[in-house]
C-alpha cells in the first residue's frame, strides 16, 4: 500500500496530486467488491474535501484537486476501503 | 485476457446493481450524504434514481459545471474526469455514468478552503452520458458529455 502526493502552492491555492496504490475490485473479482469509499483530504488538520468513491473507481485511484492555503502547509491525505483497510500519509507543501 | 476482465467487470455490476436495488429501495435522505459514505445513493440503480439519492431530484437545471473527459475513450477501465465550476459556496459535487449498473461513481463533500475543482479516473462500462453536478447553495446544477468507449475497454 502507498499513497503518493505532491502538493504545491501557487498564488495562494495548493495544487494536490495523489495517486493511491488499491486494486479497486469489482463485485466479481477474487476478493472482490473491495474498494476505497472515503478518501480524506486535509490541510493543517482540518478537512477540506471528503471523496465517496464507488467501485467504478479506476485501479490505483488518482486524486487532483485544489485547496487554499500556503507552501510549509501540511497536507493529509487518508483512505478507508469496505473492508475497514486504510492508510494516510502527509506531506509539506512546497 | 483483456476480454475476460470485460466479462467479470459487467457480471460484476449487473450482480451489484441487483443488490443495490434492494438497498436503495429504502428511503433516501440527502443530507444523509454529509456523514457516512452513502450506500443507499452508490447502489442506486438508473441515473435518475441515482441523481434522485444524491440531490433530492433526477431533473435538476444545467449550469455552470465543466465536465472535462474524452469524446472517446480507448479503455473504459481508465476514463480520466475532471469536474469543476465556477459557482459560489460550492459545498458537494458528484459524478454519474448513465449506462453503469450503479451510475453514482463519486461524490466529493467540500469544506471550507476547497475549490470546486476535482479531478479522477472512472471506469465505463459501456458508451455513455457522463453527468457531472454541483452544489451551490441549495441548489443543485448539471452538465452532461456523451463518452464513447471504444473496444478493448472495460464492458461492451
Amino acid at each position: 500500500m502507498s499513497i503518493r502526493v505532491r502538493a504545491q502552492e501557487s498564488n495562494g491555492v495548493i495544487n494536490i496530486r495523489a495517486l493511491i496504490s488499491h486494486d479497486m475490485l469489482v463485485p466479481d473479482d477474487d476478493g472482490g467488491p473491495h474498494f476505497i469509499e472515503t478518501v480524506e483530504v486535509a490541510r493543517n488538520g482540518s478537512n477540506v474535501l471528503t471523496a465517496n468513491w464507488n467501485y467504478t473507481v479506476s485501479r490505483n485511484p488518482f486524486l487532483q484537486t485544489e485547496i487554499d492555503g500556503s507552501s510549509g502547509d501540511t497536507v493529509s491525505i487518508s483512505w478507508t476501503d469496505n473492508k475497514g483497510e486504510s492508510d494516510s500519509t502527509e506531506v509539506e507543501v512546497r | 485476457m483483456i476480454s475476460t476482465k470485460r466479462r467479470v467487470f459487467l457480471k460484476g455490476t449487473l450482480a451489484a446493481g441487483t443488490v443495490g436495488v434492494a438497498v436503495g429501495a429504502g428511503l433516501l435522505a440527502p443530507s444523509k450524504l454529509l456523514a457516512a459514505w452513502p450506500s443507499e445513493a452508490f447502489g442506486a440503480e438508473g441515473l435518475e434514481a441515482a441523481m434522485e439519492a444524491v440531490t433530492g431530484s433526477s431533473d435538476i437545471a444545467d449550469g455552470d459545471v465543466t465536465l472535462s473527459a474524452p469524446e472517446i475513450a480507448e479503455n473504459g477501465a481508465v476514463v480520466p474526469v475532471s469536474i469543476e465550476s465556477g459557482l459560489d459556496n460550492v459545498t458537494e459535487m458528484a459524478v454519474f455514468v448513465e449506462l453503469n449498473n450503479q451510475p453514482l461513481t463519486a461524490h466529493y463533500v467540500l469544506a471550507d478552503g476547497a475549490h470546486a475543482n476535482v479531478s479522477g479516473r472512472i471506469r465505463m462500462g459501456e458508451s455513455s452520458n457522463v453527468v457531472a453536478a454541483v452544489k451551490s447553495g441549495d441548489t443543485w446544477y448539471k452538465t452532461v458529455q456523451e463518452v464513447k468507449v471504444t473496444v478493448g475497454g472495460c464492458g461492451g
